[in-house]
């Protein structure tokens, strides 16, 4: 006769310690390549939408196993003909059930995966970051504001604080132990409010950051910016989004696509519309300045504005371009200019910048391959000033 | 639950009687109830109550999970071990049907983990579940050792992961030590009688070298690892403990379709001796045409569709002899089942078919006829089981430079180079020096060379 074990709920969560490594080993595998992760579309178009979640790979298992040109026997519909494709479908299941190994089951790819949210993902890469150090460089906050808070009651006070519940109850306490202490009182007399009842609410005043930024992206439209090019700006400018967030509770972000004229667009067209035509620099920051100035006064907002280029301005505009970027380093938390160059060719403006700006907010950037984006956006929020 | 115990205890009488009059012999049955939370960790542990911790364990948790939270598999139906007794688990969430389909199943399962040579020869179920508790403890004080602990370990492990299926093919094999090698190729060499030298070409041919490591090309790499490496005692003692795992698990890899098909043919026997009631028995031949048809989406094969059918076949078609399917299930493996008993008949009536893999699609190569079923038929048998792993032997071990020489043997099928590298890479860690790898890739012989530096260069040969 079998033996029947009854169920018990020991409560126990076996695998929480493997399940636990296991998630430390593909966070530690996410931050190794990151640079792939970030670079890659999906992420990148749905940056307002936190709550999309990142398939990763789970940890995969190494072994020896076949790869191409392996054969296989399955069963059919019968209609199949010798030479007939069939396309290679999306990751396949073994079949999970049976008292078997599972280990033998998948030959090779694993089919699980992980997720995690944006939110973690911008963990992550952040955590390596030194920030303390940045905030205090880069992210000094506006402090304006100062909110009051209600916490604990005091006898003193002025009368718009007066708490009058705690009055009322102070009141009664009074009259309980005046009734204990006179046996004739009669509870329905008269017992008015005295001096030593009133109470009044203790007030904290908390100093409150400005929590207001926006986030300004210039970026070049001419016909030199080609998609890949803008496809790495885009990585760029998600980077920031996503960082200046997190530090602020109100951001807005603002779009200005420039050719030798510029105009605040949608982020659609900022990264899908291409332009023809020269390039004056000038043209986008002197927009940008208008705009700062209609809309985000520097003292109540934090600014933070990054100009995307490939760097090829028409020579006469250089000049305005420097003295506007000048004017941007002063009003903006950070101004940065990224250089968008799949070669390694100098570019004038650049150097200009180096040369003559003198500003902490001044960041300078410059990117060749996707491989680039999280190197170059960690040094710009590190380093005091590239030269 | 929406039965008692002792409604389960009730059918299980029932079911053991049926079981005992069709002539099953198995081990003492032990049924323990769980809970779906409790049935996933049992899969993700293979279904031992104590397993050693690994990060591999929590992801087959978690992909588990998503299969089942995704719907991408059906019920957790059934978990049975290898031991004696045999223990088996009970989701409580499931029907009442489903359990008593899931008892008469195991009782299947049980029978041929009592009586196939595989297991018999390759297992000790007596020591089971004492075997992994042992295992268990000895790698947990390894961790806790202040000496050793958890990071040493995994790196072991996920090595000795990497490597496990690198093993012999045959079960049970008697394994030789060097000196008996040395004994019998000596022998082999020794001059012959005089009579027949005459006819003997051999007298030319040289002994092999007697110093050379290893003596024999060795596929059991793990082994050879603990022979030869300057590994310290704890880091062999855990290579051991994953070889011997393995060994436990490889009967139940080389008979997955014989033993599933096994367990599917003796529930079905069984449920229609119950006398089910009429709601129920609808239940049972619904949830046993799921179990055992064949997958209809993408090109899979479902192990249970296969064996149910052979194991069918072979009945229909010995209607004297009773005694013949029990001859197969205690005789034969997975390969050697599908070479002797999935006959044309039945690749045609499952509508088989053989595909080729390319780059972006996959090729149909050949499909159940005349022509075409033998093939079928032969690809199936040599990819089923340990045949799934490719063959990669250690052939010489060059002291002077600590370099390890190892062959691929293609037979047809290329390694997947990604998987390849970083496996070597793992066993570079343990191995301390160079690593060459012969192979072939797109029909050229090429070597893969893991250096000390974990550096991989692919080079022809």
């Amino acid at each position: 006769m079998a033996i029947f074990k009854k169920y018990e709920n020991t409560g126990k969560d076996r695998s929480a310690e493997d399940r636990r490594r296991h998630r430390e080993l593909v966070e530690d595998s996410i931050k190794k390549n990151i640079s792939d992760i970030i670079a890659d579309e999906s992420i990148i178009g749905k940056s307002k939408d936190k709550k999309i979640k990142i398939p990763i790979k789970g940890l995969k298992e190494y072994r020896f196993v076949h790869g191409n040109n392996k054969s296989g026997v399955a069963s059919g519909s019968g209609e199949e003909k010798r030479g007939d494709k069939i396309s290679k479908p999306q990751k396949q299941q073994g079949s999970g059930q049976g008292g078997s190994d599972q280990a033998g089951n998948e030959e090779g790819e694993d089919i699980y995966e992980t997720e995690i949210t944006i939110e973690e993902l911008i963990d992550y890469l952040f955590e390596d970051l030194d920030l303390p150090y940045m905030e205090r460089k880069k992210l000094s906050q506006i402090e304006t504001e100062s909110t009051f808070k209600k916490s604990g009651y005091k006898k003193k006070g002025i009368p718009p604080r007066l708490a009058k519940k705690r009055t009322m109850i102070e009141r009664i306490k009074r009259k309980k132990a005046y009734a204990r202490a006179h046996d004739d009182f009669d509870e329905e007399e008269r017992f008015p409010f005295h001096d030593q009842d009133l109470r009044y609410y203790r007030i904290k005043e908390e100093e409150r950051k400005e929590s207001n930024a926006v986030v300004i992206c210039i970026m070049d439209t001419s016909a030199s910016m080609n998609q890949t090019k803008k496809y790495l700006a885009r990585s760029f400018y998600f980077l920031l989004y996503q960082f200046i967030q997190m530090k602020y509770q109100n951001v807005e972000i603002v779009f200005i696509a420039h050719t030798t004229t510029a105009k605040e667009v949608t982020e659609d067209d900022f990264f899908h519309k291409g332009e023809s035509g020269g390039t004056y620099i000038s043209s986008g920051y002197q927009k940008g300045l208008e705009i700062i100035e209609q809309r985000y006064d520097p003292s109540h907002w934090n600014v933070y504005c990054f100009h995307c280029s490939d760097g090829d301005n028409w020579s006469e505009d250089n000049q305005k371009a420097l003295e506007y970027a000048k004017k941007l380093c002063d009003v903006c938390n950070l101004f940065g200019y990224g250089e968008i160059k799949p070669n390694y060719t100098r570019s004038a403006i650049k150097s200009i910048y180096s040369e003559n700006i003198d500003s902490d907010n001044l960041a300078l950037v410059r990117i060749t391959k996707k491989e680039d984006i999280w190197p170059s956006f960690k040094e710009m929020l590190e380093s005091d000033k590239e030269g | 639950m929406e039965f008692s115990i002792n409604e389960l205890i009730e059918w299980n009488k029932k079911i053991e009687d049926i079981v005992d009059r069709l002539g099953l012999d198995y081990y003492q049955q032990e049924f323990e109830i769980c809970s779906f939370e409790d049935m996933i960790s049992y899969q993700a542990y293979s279904g031992m109550p104590a397993r050693y911790p690994h990060w591999s364990y929590g992801k087959a948790y978690e992909r588990i999970k998503t299969f089942y939270k995704y719907n991408l598999t059906g019920l957790p139906y059934e978990m049975v071990i290898n031991s004696n007794p045999c223990l088996a688990y009970l989701m409580k969430e499931n029907s009442l049907l489903l359990q008593i389909l899931t008892m008469a199943h195991v009782y299947g399962h049980n029978d041929f983990f009592k009586n196939n040579r595989l297991f018999r020869e390759g297992t000790n179920a007596e020591y089971t579940l004492e075997m992994f508790k042992n295992h268990a403890k000895r790698i947990r004080e390894y961790i806790s050792n202040p000496g050793i602990g958890y990071q040493r370990v995994e790196r072991i492990l996920d090595t000795a992961h990497a490597l496990k299926f690198q093993t012999s093919k045959v079960i049970n094999e008697k394994k030789l030590t060097r000196k008996e090698k040395i004994k019998r190729i000596k022998e082999k060499y020794q001059p012959q009688y005089k009579e027949f030298q005459l006819l003997t070409d051999k007298k030319d041919e040289q002994m092999p070298d007697l110093n050379k490591i290893p003596l024999e090309p060795e596929e059991d790499i793990l082994s050879f690892l603990i022979e030869y490496s300057d590994l310290e005692d704890w880091e062999k003692d855990i290579l051991q403990i994953v070889i011997d795992e393995t060994a436990y698990f490889i009967p139940q890899l080389e008979s997955k379709i014989m033993n599933e098909g096994w367990a599917s043919y003796w529930h079905y026997q069984i449920l229609n001796e119950l006398d089910l009631p009429q709601g129920m028995h609808l239940e049972f031949i619904k949830r046993h045409n799921q179990l055992i048809s064949p997958n209809e989406k993408g090109l899979n094969l479902n192990p249970y569709y296969i064996g149910y059918k052979i194991f069918n076949n072979i009945k229909e078609k010995n209607p004297d002899q009773a005694e013949k399917i029990f001859e197969v299930r205690k005789l034969e493996r997975d390969e050697s089942f599908i070479r002797k008993y999935l006959t044309f008949d039945l690749i045609r009536e499952m509508k088989l078919l053989k595909y080729d893999e390319k780059k972006r699609y996959y090729s149909i190569s050949e499909v159940a006829d005349e022509g075409g079923w033998r093939e079928i038929r032969n690809t199936l048998a040599n990819s089923v089981g340990m045949n799934k792993f490719p063959t990669i032997k250690i052939v010489e071990f060059s002291k002077k430079d600590n370099i390890l020489y190892l062959q691929h043997e293609y037979v047809g099928k290329e390694l997947k180079m990604g998987y390849a590298t970083e496996t070597l890479k793992y066993m570079m860690e343990l191995w301390g020096g160079p690593i060459h790898l012969e192979t072939i890739i797109d029909n050229e012989a090429k070597k893969i060379i893991c250096d000390q530096d974990k550096e991989i260069t692919v080079k022809d040969s």
